[in-house]
């Protein structure tokens, strides 16, 4: 398990000092149906971008707060990595981008009868996000109202 | 992810996961792997007792 004390100094230095925010109480959710009747979305911090779309901004000031949604017909293997951050290992990702956008795999578990469908949207954000005021109050909650707009019941945040 | 900045945001439901930084699901062509990495977030959906941070065993 990544430990903080294992990380180069300064990102430990970084992380140590930056002011995580907490939402308070966790807000939370229970399942309304069961997990087989479920449909389900990817949220992924990786920066993957679908083919034809614009990249993430590696200079944004603060970092880039867009995202990219991709749709769930995509092949997997032609979504881009476009994280600009060298604080993590992006090797793995390279080789398979269903490390980071598990989208075969949920593909998999809906032909299973696991959950009941695979959301026709999914997003990408990409992280290094040192700023998250205008994500927080403008672009989180446009990516949450896509989900509720194709009624996803679960989604899944894959962090980077 | 790094369980003590989880521990800190406080997000509902968190699987703690024993690999570096950018290998969230374990390894690069092991479905099989990450299959189980998805299936242990799914059976985190129930709980509601939050912040849940539980750790996966591989």
């Amino acid at each position: 398990m990544p430990r903080i004390e294992e990380l180069p100094l300064w990102l430990r230095a970084l992380l140590v000092a930056y002011p995580w925010r907490r939402i308070a109480p966790v807000p939370v959710a229970a399942l309304q149906r069961p997990l087989s009747d479920c449909r389900v979305a990817l949220v992924t911090t990786a920066g993957l971008v679908p083919p034809g779309a614009e990249p993430f901004d590696a200079h944004a000031r603060g970092g880039d707060v867009s995202y990219r949604v991709i749709e769930a017909g995509v092949s997997v293997p032609r979504l881009a990595d476009h994280h600009r951050s060298n604080s993590f290992d992006h090797s793995g990702i390279a080789k398979d981008r269903n490390l980071a956008l598990p989208l075969d795999r949920l593909r998999e578990l809906a032909a299973e009868r696991v959950i009941g469908d695979v959301a026709p949207r999914h997003l990408s954000f990409m992280g290094s996000i040192t700023a998250p005021g205008r994500l927080v109050g403008d672009s989180a909650p446009k990516a949450a109202a896509l989900l509720q707009e194709d009624g996803v019941d679960v989604a899944l945040l894959v962090p980077v | 992810m790094l369980p003590e900045v989880t521990a800190k945001v406080g997000p509902p439901r968190a699987l703690a996961v024993p690999w570096p930084l950018g290998f969230p699901l374990g390894a690069p062509d092991d479905p099989a792997l990450q299959r189980r990495v998805l299936v242990a977030m799914l059976e985190l959906l129930p709980r509601v007792d939050v912040p849940v941070l539980e750790d996966f065993s591989p």
